[in-house]
């Protein structure tokens, strides 16, 4: 009998949907139907029945072919050339749990390498924004419950985050939202008309790269004062009337995304967002939310920064404190510079997403990829290790766009011998103390999750 | 005044981190001991000595010691970071963070430096011969506590985030930037001889701009509020007066509000 | 737990929950508990000169969750700050990395805690919806024993249900709440003024309706009051008064605290008050405004020390640049409209919301020196300290790495004035404040009450901490400090406290000489009410996650793993 498995997280984009309900083959070995997905989250379930997926770690050998290896003889070489380089970088981790984002600090910090994640070329602007600016925010059921305005600037949920106009921001009846959609005015501020911008009430269609101009312009005019009469290609009185919009608003949202932190000024431009936010709480209630885009990339910033203070970039490298400055600590700038000799690629695809220069500086050291399937990263590594799937066949937190921590189920059996992110890391940790004869450091809690036992219960 | 010589006799496979690199560190010592003041090779402890000759001798104090670097430290960063008194010359270009936190004294550098220079600096003097990276002057990330005094010149182009969040002192370019001159600041004056494509004094809340060329895009926050003849860095114009940011918070100085002026030499 | 057994000889043992006050003896440690004698191959730890006390309680610090996190990721320059903060031995030992100042993060929290003898802290605010994360700090933050308080004060069920009058109803809910997010007590903070910034507006009085819910703050207390001594929880009501820090509002203060007079303590844990007054500094000011600010710390004090139900925190303000977060989401957007410093903020669905600005308590300013002296002056007019507990309200006031200044200045009366003759406006805080009048000096058994055994009684946990009796937990500090003969030198006593010469925690040496030896074995307490079925909070809640939540219900209890070594106290409610 196939079971229906109900309440599952999806493995996809930062809306983090976890009310998915998904068919598995009597033996959970197979996904057979999944329900309540967007048509990208359905496919990410159905890819784990792949039938070709990874089973044992690839080694490249000297005639540039890749051969299978046992996990040992992985665990081994891994440890062995992080500890050897003087500067590893450890980066990615959009796509995996917590548990593995906790369990790679300690390699990390024995290795002393830099720990970064896809942040740093996706939402890492609006980090630097938040440092120098603050955040006020929410989470998405303030959006869903109260928002009247919302407001997606340099982003399109209809097609990065297919189930959060329903889910959150557009159509959903709230609490103090019964009328749904008819009860909302949506603003869109984006250089293309995309399919968000349709279906928007106002669509500013600013000139490309002048973001900033814009919400100087709207915050001038917030204040009472005049603006020229085109800003970023917007007439003026097109201005005024948002601004109107948004101030006469009960409960303004404003989301933004990859319009705002990448183009010039990056994080600027999420920088005078969060300043148009605090300004019009002085007229009413606003508040701004990053577009995350994998469904745990909330999750290092949130680990890291209780382990090590910060979100990402961490430089590890000096034993006696960690170190963070993007533009010098950021993965790409790293690489560009040629400034890391050992690269750890981990649940992301460097190979796709890092501009070339940086990859053939990369190249030239050690380049080992941990990631469930066969991916770009993958092919030019000389070290690929399979793991578990977060998400589908591993459980564990992930925190979504909104930084709400979401306990996401496993639906499946892992594939037999193939480790989680977090057991991969624990054995590589292990065997780099072995190698330098320290003894590992679990911190108590952690002892126990491996070797659990009954809770002590008193009366 | 005693002088240290540091010849480079190797160019570092990562990058070093050369925070020794200041009279205050050099001074009192032989240049044995200097040698062997500690760097860091990513996780690597080196030493000076592995990677540049030492020769000559350093002065009682830092004002007694200047260094001179004979040769190229484009691989090298923290020269003369947090350093309060004396002189670093480098003949050459530098890494990233010279003169970061610096407090006195004078650094010369011949060539081109990396971003981050004088980031923070609270006194002394900033030379730059070529051109800067980006984040010249800023603050830490994070910190509302940007530039607070001393002077930076940079004689050639810079990158974008000059002086933001500045409190105080001086911070020269005289060629071109980028974006970003002055946001967040709270005080200090930032000179731009060249042009600048725009966003200058973007939520700005005081201090002074002066820029000789062209804005390609002005603040929408900003307005003209007269023409004013002034003296600047050895240069007389006609300015255009603008204030703002006005899409920003401002103080009160006698019951006046006191706004940002960005002054921009008016067309010819 | 460590098996081994441990002897503490010849120290000056300071214990208030045995009224022993410098008796020189010795403790026997076996199993992790504190026994009557040991066997004569016990591990032997000489505490001759010294001060032997049990591990330290905090009732009430912000360490691990989402607002402590943005705190942490916010604020990059806090890490700037703080320099080098590992140790040469930290490192050779392989001891996890630490950072951070006002908000250190996970490890270094354990260590700054253990490394001062604490050995239980009380996370003070748990978003119910979070609650995983917190859970999750919790797990990583090494050797403190920690437990977290849900907040309710502003949760709209207990809102809907408190505005019909349903105490039982609400009982039920907070026993359902505890039981999901593996929490404490009852939290309360800003009642009804954080659901009220949900539209951007506040309560600042008792009577203040909040928006669209029809209560008020005073309803809210007074059946949160009520329905916490129907479970007869462990702890006791834990509440954040209306109005935190703004000239006059003590009288707010007085009059929200007057609520607990009538309830009566019903509980099997032995607590004897009704209702936690926290970080009372922030609720203690009288003044028309800023100009006009001064002490309310008599008046308030005068009331405290009256009713026997009521205790309280300090929340002491050191005097350093910190950073402020709370669950007062309308007080931290007022704050930065003062500092004009970064603001984040998160507002909760349904729950609560949360603010964060960093704050520097400048030396230099009035307002500051005042909130300095407040708070000494609350412990310094206080007639049983068994009732009144040290705090900074961490980080909001001050780090808690600065409780030994704390203790300091309560124990010295030079100590108090070499900072108030720091002060560049002396003279006028000396007008504003009664600091400067105060003689008193408190003991070291003062100390013991307001850091050990008044805190724990006060949490409901007097037979496992705060105390030195054979069956308790064996937390056991031991600081350089001659019971017989005090250093004249203050800062001789500040040193002590912040760095102990040993700190035992349940049985195992966990620091020496200041420095962690030992990554320990932490506990997470929490609370299980077993109550009979109220099968209409039940629909209540499934429908509102039906409808206005957006997590699933079934994701939203804590799982098991997350808090693998729980320590789990029962407390059964007949029908």
């Amino acid at each position: 009998m196939p079971k229906l498995i109900k309440g599952v997280g999806c493995p996809y984009c930062g809306s983090s949907c976890d009310d998915l309900e998904v068919l598995v083959s009597d033996d959970e070995t197979k996904v057979l139907e999944v329900h309540n997905a967007c048509i990208i989250g359905n496919n990410l379930f159905h890819h784990a029945n792949d039938p070709t997926r990874p089973r044992l770690p690839r080694q490249r050998q000297p005639d540039g072919s890749m051969k299978e290896i046992p996990y040992e003889e992985a665990i081994d070489w891994m440890a062995k050339t992080m500890l050897a380089a003087k500067k590893p970088l450890i980066y990615g981790f959009g796509s995996t749990n917590c548990e593995g984002m906790s369990a790679v600090g300690r390699i990390a910090e024995k290795s002393g390498a830099v720990l970064d994640n896809c942040a740093t070329i996706c939402h890492g602007p609006s980090f630097l924004a938040i440092f120098d600016n603050g955040y006020p925010s929410c989470t998405l059921g303030e959006a869903k419950n109260r928002a009247d305005v919302v407001v997606f600037w340099g982003c399109n949920p209809m097609h990065a985050h297919p189930r959060h106009t329903s889910r959150y921001s557009i159509f959903p009846r709230g609490y103090f939202t019964q009328k749904g959609q008819m009860q909302r005015t949506v603003l869109s501020i984006d250089p293309r008309e995309t399919d968000t911008a349709k279906l928007a009430d106002v669509h500013l269609m600013l000139d490309q790269g002048h973001d900033y101009e814009l919400f100087d312009a709207f915050r001038t005019v917030l204040r009472g004062h005049d603006i020229p009469e085109v800003v970023a290609g917007i007439p003026r009185e097109k201005i005024k009337e948002s601004v109107e919009i948004m101030k006469k608003a009960k409960f303004c949202m404003i989301f933004f995304g990859m319009g705002c932190t990448h183009t010039d000024g990056r994080n600027h431009n999420v920088d005078i967002a969060i300043s148009l936010t605090r300004d019009l709480n002085e007229h009413t209630k606003a508040s701004i939310m990053a577009m995350r885009g994998h469904y745990n990339i909330a999750g290092p910033g949130q680990v890291w920064s209780w382990q090590f203070g910060f979100p990402y970039c961490i430089d590890l490298s000096k034993g006696t404190h960690a170190h963070m400055n993007p533009g010098e600590t950021s993965s790409v700038d790293l690489a560009m510079r040629d400034e890391v000799d050992c690269f750890v690629n981990v649940g992301a695809d460097a190979g796709a997403h890092f501009p070339i220069q940086a990859v053939q500086h990369l190249k030239k050291h050690p380049f080992i990829t941990v990631d469930p399937n066969f991916c770009m990263a993958s092919e030019i590594a000389d070290l690929h290790i399979p793991v578990r799937i977060a998400g589908v066949d591993e459980p564990g937190v992930v925190y979504r766009m909104d930084n709400v921590p979401i306990q996401f189920k496993a639906v499946l059996k892992g594939l037999p011998g193939v480790p989680s992110d977090e057991e991969l890391f624990d054995r590589v940790y292990e065997r780099m103390c072995e190698l330098t004869k320290t003894a590992p450091v679990w911190l108590a809690a952690k002892e126990d999750r491996k070797y659990p036992h009954s809770p002590q219960v008193v009366s | 005044m005693a002088t240290v010589t540091l010849k480079p006799t190797k160019t570092p496979e990562i990058m070093l981190e050369g925070y020794s690199i200041t009279p205050d560190a050099f001074a009192g010592k032989t240049p044995a001991q200097i040698a062997a003041l500690p760097a860091h090779e990513g996780k690597i402890h080196v030493t000076l000595g592995d990677f540049f000759a030492v020769t000559g001798e350093s002065g009682a104090t830092a004002a007694d010691t200047n260094i001179l670097i004979a040769g190229d430290c484009s691989r090298v960063k923290y020269i003369g970071s947090k350093m309060t008194a004396g002189t670093v010359t480098l003949n050459g270009n530098a890494d990233m963070y010279v003169g970061g936190w610096m407090k006195g004294g004078k650094i010369h550098v011949k060539g081109n430096v990396d971003s981050f220079c004088g980031i923070q600096m609270e006194g002394g003097e900033l030379l730059v011969d070529g051109n800067a990276g980006n984040h010249v002057g800023c603050a830490y990330r994070g910190d509302w506590r940007g530039m607070k005094g001393g002077t930076i010149r940079i004689r050639g182009s810079a990158g974008n985030d000059i002086g933001t969040f500045m409190l105080g002192g001086t911070i020269i370019i005289e060629k071109d930037a980028f974006i970003h001159v002055s946001t967040h600041a709270e005080g200090g004056t930032v000179i731009i001889k060249g042009d600048v494509e725009g966003r200058v004094g973007g939520q700005m809340v005081k201090g002074d701009m002066y820029v000789l060329g062209k804005i390609k895009f002005m603040m929408p926050g900003y307005q003209k509020v007269g023409t004013i003849e002034k003296e600047v860095d050895g240069v007389t114009a006609t300015f255009d007066h603008y204030i703002g940011d006005l899409g920003e918070r401002h103080g009160k100085s006698r019951g006046q509000i006191v706004y940002a002026n960005l002054y921009l030499k008016a067309a010819a | 737990m460590a098996s081994g057994e441990i002897i503490i000889k010849g120290g000056y043992v300071v214990d208030p929950t045995r009224k022993i006050d410098g008796d020189v003896s010795d403790v026997a440690i076996r199993d992790g508990k504190i026994v009557d004698k040991v066997s004569s191959s016990a591990k032997v730890i000489d505490a001759k000169g010294k001060v032997v006390m049990a591990g330290g309680v905090d009732v009430h610090s912000h360490v691990a969750g989402p607002k402590v996190n943005v705190g942490r990721l916010m604020r990059p320059e806090d890490k700037l700050l703080s320099g080098f903060c590992r140790s040469g031995m930290a490192q050779k030992n392989g001891y996890r990395m630490e950072s951070g100042f006002s908000i250190p993060s996970t490890f270094k929290t354990g260590y700054d805690y253990a490394r001062m003898g604490y050995g239980f802290v009380m996370e003070a605010a748990m978003p119910p919806l979070h609650s995983p994360h917190v859970h999750e700090e919790i797990h990583d933050t090494p050797i403190i024993d920690e437990a977290a308080l849900p907040v309710f004060g502003n949760n709209w069920f207990v809102m809907d249900y408190l505005r019909k009058g349903e105490v039982e109803n609400t009982a039920a809910y907070i026993a359902w709440l505890l039981k999901a997010t593996k929490g404490y007590g009852v939290k309360v903070v800003n009642p009804g003024g954080t659901a009220a910034w949900g539209w951007g507006l506040n309560c600042i009085s008792l009577d203040d309706p909040v928006p669209y819910f029809e209560t008020t703050p005073r309803e809210i207390i007074t059946g949160l009051l009520k329905a916490n001594e129907y479970l007869g929880l462990p702890h006791s009501m834990h509440v954040h008064q209306n109005d935190l820090g703004n000239p006059g509002n003590y009288k707010v203060t007085i009059e929200s605290l007057k609520i607990s007079e009538g309830v009566k303590p019903r509980n099997k844990f032995g607590r004897e008050q009704v209702l936690h007054s926290t970080h009372l500094q922030f609720h203690s000011y009288k003044g028309e405004n800023w100009g006009t600010f001064e002490s309310g710390a008599k008046e308030v004090m005068d009331y405290v020390n009256r009713n026997k139900a009521i205790t309280i925190d300090t929340g002491n303000v050191t005097l350093d640049e910190t950073t402020t977060m709370t669950a007062d989401g309308p007080f931290e957007h007022h704050l930065h409209g003062l500092n004009h410093l970064k603001w984040a903020n998160v507002d909760v669905e349904m729950e609560t919301a949360a603010g964060v600005v960093p704050y520097v308590y400048d030396p230099n300013i009035k307002v500051c020196n005042i909130q300095w002296a407040i708070g000494l002056e609350l412990a310094l007019f206080a007639k049983d300290m068994n009732r009144t507990f040290i705090t900074t309200d961490h980080p909001n006031a001050g780090p808690f790495t600065r409780y030994p200044r704390v203790i300091k200045w309560l124990m010295s009366r030079k100590a108090r004035e070499a900072t108030l003759g720091s002060f560049k406006h002396k003279d006028k805080v000396i007008e504003a404040t009664h600091l400067h009048s105060i003689d008193r000096e408190l003991t070291l058994f003062e100390i013991a009450q307001m850091t050990r055994s008044g805190p724990a009684k006060c949490l409901g946990l007097s037979n496992l901490y705060g105390g030195l009796a054979p069956g308790m937990i064996a937390d056991v500090g031991v600081f350089d400090l001659n019971y017989k003969s005090m250093p004249s030198d203050p800062d001789k006593i500040e040193s002590a406290f912040q760095r102990a010469a040993c700190f035992i925690k349940s049985g195992e040496i966990v620091v020496k000489d200041g420095e962690v030896v030992s990554n320990g074995h932490k506990k997470t307490v929490w609370v299980n009410v077993n109550m009979a079925e109220n099968p209409q909070v039940k629909r209540d809640i499934a429908q509102s996650f039906t409808k206005d939540y957006t997590v699933q219900l079934e994701n939203y209890s804590v799982r098991d793993y997350l808090a693998p070594h729980p320590y789990v106290i029962n407390v059964d409610v007949e029908a």
